[in-house]
């Protein structure tokens, strides 16, 4: 063969030069408020145990499904305003949003929480449009989207009332809440502006720190353009106690439906009193990238899947 | 068995003691929450459609499909004839339950015709085929930087998007699965 499948990666080249001039952009948004980038190590000894993701193996230590303990164990050492740009990996997750290795943008303020997060996806978001000279979105369904601040904002209790016709104490304990979020509600959010789906069940927060007030409730929240997922975002759970219990229920769980357990990240439940009250959120650059392009597959904003390789 | 994670578009799958294939297919996943993959399914006997979502946990039989070597012959009005070379049988389907296998369709071309008890449900042709490109709008060289691709028409009267420097005449692969272009056949 004479490299014939090269055209596949060429057709990909204006999203590849817009991926490059939005993380650019990305990364002046933050040099310009005083956030250091950090770099920390995607092979670790111990991922944070969550019932749905699954690290791959690498040898004995694990590829990172996300950078989240070393960001925290930062703040724990005084860090205050932090962000870095990494590769993460989830076994088995490919689909028309999903890469098993993807790229993540995650931030964290000490002294912060979640709504101050709000905050900054709006600056960020609506920063890099305007320095990669995107104007006018149009949705999927052909209507124009809005990125005017502030954006939409509602709790996933709202949400379910609302899209799904079901509380979602309900939906919970039918064991359709994916089932119903990915189906009735997601699809309706961000459409003619972003949206914030935000306060979720305590059960949907593992790192998340509980609402002053409602113990059921974790500060939590996603957002969401064009119906599509961005970002993840928690009040970081700071109660080593709390989160040890937590990645032992999650554990359990795991080991229940026959997952791979993992070993429990004593570091970082080590340095967690440390960590002063701060927020955190991961972005899905690969998905933001999709966002400004308007392209529907992953594969278009990236150069190789796996399938390719 | 198969499990969820296996499932993909033209899957053919036990449901009730019915063979049916997966038509779409999609791996969603809310953030932290599982997995899930929602599919629409097709009954091969009855050609009755429903979309349902499953979750990693589930597991499938494959369905009971006895498979037959046939030589396509000739498509009239809505039949498609195929034959057994050992027997000579000839067997038809409608364009219903050849679908998009009729793109890919050349003469005399070996497929595998599908029995559920006896009666033909459906074929699939091989994962591969080379076809002659019929139409092309030509190349306008010193264009292939900008990456982008064309449509072009081959014999079969498929249409399907290739890379800009595929000329009218030329032989193409292409991946039945997918529908797309693999690559250029020289000779």
């Amino acid at each position: 063969m004479t490299g014939e499948h090269s055209w596949r990666i060429a057709a990909r080249c204006d999203q590849l030069r817009l991926r490059a001039d939005m993380l650019q952009a990305v990364r002046r948004f933050f040099e310009e408020r005083d956030f250091l980038e950090v770099e920390t190590p995607l092979l670790i000894p111990a991922p944070a145990p969550e019932v749905h993701i699954d690290a791959v193996a690498a040898g004995d230590w694990f590829l990172q499904t996300s950078p989240e303990l070393c960001m925290k164990r930062l703040l724990a050492a005084g860090y205050r305003r932090i962000y870095q740009i990494c590769k993460c990996f989830r076994d088995k997750e490919r689909g028309a949003r999903h890469l098993p290795e993807f790229t993540i943008l995650e931030w964290y303020r000490a002294d912060a929480d979640y709504l101050t997060l709000m905050d900054d996806c709006e600056d960020l978001i609506a920063t890099v449009a305007a320095r990669l000279g995107i104007s006018g979105f149009v949705s999927r369904q052909g209507r124009p989207l809005n990125l005017e601040r502030p954006w939409g904002r509602i709790t996933v209790g709202e949400a379910f009332l609302r899209y799904a016709g079901m509380e979602v104490a309900e939906a919970l304990s039918a064991d359709c809440f994916e089932e119903l979020l990915t189906a009735r509600v997601e699809p309706q959010l961000g459409v003619d502006a972003p949206v914030f789906l935000y306060d979720y069940p305590r059960e949907q927060g593992a790192l998340a720190r509980l609402k002053d007030g409602d113990p059921n409730i974790a500060e939590r929240f996603e957002l969401y353009l064009d119906g599509m997922e961005i970002a993840n975002a928690f009040s970081e759970l700071a109660d080593a106690d709390e989160q040890r219990r937590r990645f032992e229920d999650a554990s359990r769980e795991r080991e229940k439906n026959g997952s791979l357990a993992y070993p429990v990240p004593e570091p970082f439940l080590d340095a967690l009193p440390q960590m002063p009250p701060s927020a955190g959120i991961a972005l899905g650059v690969d998905r933001l990238a999709m966002f400004f392009a308007g392209k529907k597959r992953i594969d278009e904003v990236v150069a190789f899947t796996p399938e390719f390789l | 068995m198969y499990a969820a994670s296996d499932l993909r578009k033209g899957l053919r799958i036990k449901i009730e003691n019915d063979p049916y294939i997966v038509t779409e297919f999609n791996f969603v996943k809310p953030g932290k929450g599982q997995a899930l993959y929602r599919c629409k399914l097709k009954n091969m006997v009855n050609g009755n459609q429903f979309e349902r979502t499953f979750r990693s946990v589930d597991m499938f039989e494959s369905a009971d499909l006895q498979e037959k070597k046939m030589q396509y012959l000739y498509h009239e009005g809505d039949k498609y004839c195929f034959m057994d070379n050992e027997s000579y049988e000839q067997v038809f389907l409608t364009e219903d339950q050849v679908g998009e296998a009729s793109n890919f369709l050349l003469d005399d071309i070996e497929v595998e015709v599908l029995l559920f008890e006896n009666k033909p449900l459906g074929i699939t042709v091989p994962n591969f085929i080379d076809v002659v490109v019929t139409s092309a709008e030509p190349w306008a060289r010193g264009d292939s930087v900008s990456g982008n691709t064309k449509p072009v028409t081959v014999q079969t009267g498929y249409q399907l998007q290739v890379p800009p420097f595929i000329e009218e005449g030329e032989k193409i692969r292409i991946d039945t699965r997918s529908g797309e272009y693999l690559t250029r056949v020289k000779g």
